[in-house]
């Protein structure tokens, strides 16, 4: 049972392996319906701090609650009330599809008299209804992670935590997995979520970002493009974009490739425009327009990282 | 020798009743960056590994540094790097010491090896960590001593099976730009990727789906295949404007990017009519422009017509 309007909440969480701290006295608070984002470059201290949320690992200080349950006391209760879906979709690869749903049911404890209605369920929302009996291993990436997610949620908890869900997963079933995701935030569930895909991130209702097991950034996706974002993105359209980049880059200038554009972050515009210019000029590229945009994810991503 | 890097003749390679890869014919020229992208289970993979002399085809043949698949296949493995999705690192064993064994592997001559260990841990900024295990290490820098080991002997072509998964976007940008040093030096390098944004940075993309090659050619090229206008529409609510827009007339797809949509169009005028809509509804345009479409764009509109 849920017993307030918060999902998650912890306060100074902190996780020490040794002399090396993970996780450094963490503030969250996660309201109950909300798909929140838990972003930050590979070791930052995302798993360890998913990790505790879900039960799976004591915290070395600080206190909180999933669910209204103590992370330091009650993680037998948490468990039973949160999903969790890691990156590496732990299915049994040589089970049939339908024997991994009855055997995540018999783990969940799920009920005799709803086994059934729920493996109908998974089936459906996975699209595996004709191939129950085939073996999972058999299975696209993006039908493993549906039938992942669907054994993730049979005993239909009220908090799911989802670890780099879309990972190798090709554009379209990420689409269709969002769909999913936000069709069960309508209907309450709160959905914890790590991930690479800045794009994804966009979809969230809010984010952190962590760095070093330190949140550095939290807010809105706009509230992050706008509050922490003190430095400028230039959009830049030229014929040659290999070229133009590492000229700017190897000039000072942080930059990098989106499609067939470039973005450079800078302090100052206008130094950074005409220096820009005259690069491009010296080594005869064509510029077609360059202009200030509100920045990506990713331009904020890194700003925040490269600068902490 | 053959002016290309890669030739494959109605390469075909059958799993059971599975056609993984179906009749193949493809050409990559040297020092191409050519990406292969394509849905999951699309035969990416197996592509790569027919392609790396790892895997024997069902029918026809290749030509790797102007070498047969076939029956040259050891020949072949002197000539390129490959980089599996689930590379092969010794996690017990240090950057350094990982790297002398691919060198060993590769039977890389002994006094060869330090300027080239050098340059390696230097482009991929390891240097510093050349005797940390490999299983202390995070995923970017996992995946750049993957690609450290991959070059160890120096080959021209290089295959590397979605390199990028699972690293995070400061990592990726690192990659990326080891990978155009290496082009540069003139390596051709064959990429698998599902992430859309980098196949755009390819020279030449084929869009792989169900064992064929349905499109190949250049990024903008690709992006020009559309034929009807692409317009990219930032709503305050997205998630509701999708509805409203696809009940427009004319409205070819809408998708979600971040916070903002790009709408296909049969004709350009119609933006007037959705933003009627819109606001009909109760939903603020905060900005529109018309766009090139991204791949992702055509991605979608391509496998989902077939």
């Amino acid at each position: 049972m849920i017993r307030s309007s918060i999902a998650v909440k912890v306060r100074e969480l902190t996780k020490k392996f040794g002399d090396f701290v993970a996780v450094d006295n963490i503030n969250l608070n996660i309201k109950k319906g909300e798909i929140f984002g838990f972003l930050g470059p590979n070791g930052a201290g995302k798993s360890t701090t998913m990790k505790m949320l879900c039960g799976l690992l004591l915290p070395s200080g600080g206190s909180g609650s999933v669910g209204g349950f103590d992370i330091m006391k009650e993680s037998e209760e948490i468990k039973k009330n949160i999903g969790y879906m890691s990156q590496k979709f732990s299915l049994y690869d040589d089970l049939t599809i339908a024997e991994n749903i009855n055997f995540f049911s018999g783990i969940y404890g799920v009920d005799k008299n709803r086994k059934r209605a729920r493996m109908e369920w998974v089936l459906d929302m996975a699209g595996l209804q004709d191939r129950r009996n085939a073996l999972t291993k058999v299975l696209p990436g993006g039908f493993k992670q549906r039938l992942a997610l669907g054994c993730a949620i049979l005993h239909e908890p009220p908090i799911l935590f989802l670890d780099e869900p879309t990972s190798g997963v090709d554009p379209i079933s990420r689409r269709n997995f969002w769909n999913l995701i936000y069709e069960m935030s309508n209907a309450g569930t709160t959905i914890f979520v790590t991930t690479h895909y800045m794009d994804e991130a966009d979809y969230c209702n809010r984010l952190a970002l962590i760095y070093r097991g330190r949140i550095i950034a939290e807010g809105t996706p706009n509230e992050l493009k706008q509050k922490y974002m003190t430095r400028y993105v230039l959009e830049i359209e030229v014929d040659k974009v290999v070229e133009a980049m590492e000229i700017i880059y190897r000039n000072g200038i942080e930059t990098a490739i989106f499609g067939s554009l470039l973005h450079a972050t800078v302090d100052n515009i206008e130094k950074a425009v005409p220096k820009i210019k005259k690069l491009l000029e010296e080594s005869n590229i064509t510029l077609n327009r360059i202009e200030r945009i509100m920045p990506s994810l990713e331009d904020v991503f890194v700003t925040l990282i490269e600068t902490s | 020798m053959d002016e290309s890097a890669i030739k494959t003749v109605d390469l075909r390679k059958v799993f059971g009743d599975t056609v993984a890869v179906d009749d193949l014919n493809l050409e990559i020229g040297r020092g191409e960056l050519f990406g292969l992208v394509g849905p999951d289970g699309a035969g990416k993979t197996t592509t790569m590994r027919l392609l790396a002399a790892v895997m024997e085809p069902t029918s026809g043949n290749a030509w790797v540094a102007g070498l047969s698949i076939i029956n040259e296949g050891e020949r072949i493995k002197e000539h390129i790097g490959y980089m599996s999705q689930r590379f092969g690192l010794y996690e017990d064993l240090t950057i350094m010491e990982n790297i002398i064994f691919y060198a060993d592997l590769h039977e890389v001559a002994k006094e060869k090896r330090p300027p080239k260990i050098e340059r390696l841990l230097g482009f991929s900024n390891l240097t510093p960590f050349k005797d940390r295990l490999a299983g202390r290490l995070s995923g970017g820098m996992k995946q750049k001593l993957g690609l450290a080991c991959a070059l160890i002997h120096t080959p021209e072509i290089l295959f590397l099976d979605e390199p990028t998964n699972g690293v995070d976007p400061v990592s990726r940008r690192d990659f990326w730009r080891i990978l155009y040093d290496l082009l540069k030096e003139g390596t051709t390098i064959i990429v698998s990727t599902s992430y859309l944004d980098e196949a755009e940075r390819c020279t030449r993309i084929g869009l792989m789906h169900k064992g064929s090659i349905i499109m190949k050619d250049s990024p903008s090229e690709i992006k020009k295949s559309l034929g009807m206008p692409m317009m990219e529409i930032w709503p305050d609510d997205a998630r509701n404007a999708i509805a409203v827009i696809k009940k427009v007339e004319g409205v070819k797809s809408v998708s979600m990017y971040g916070n903002k949509l790009h709408v296909a169009l049969a004709k350009r005028e119609l933006v007037e009519t959705i933003i009627a809509e819109l606001r009909q509804a109760g939903i603020e345009i905060k900005g529109q422009r018309e766009i090139l479409p991204s791949i992702e764009d055509i991605f979608i509109s391509k496998v989902e017509g077939q």
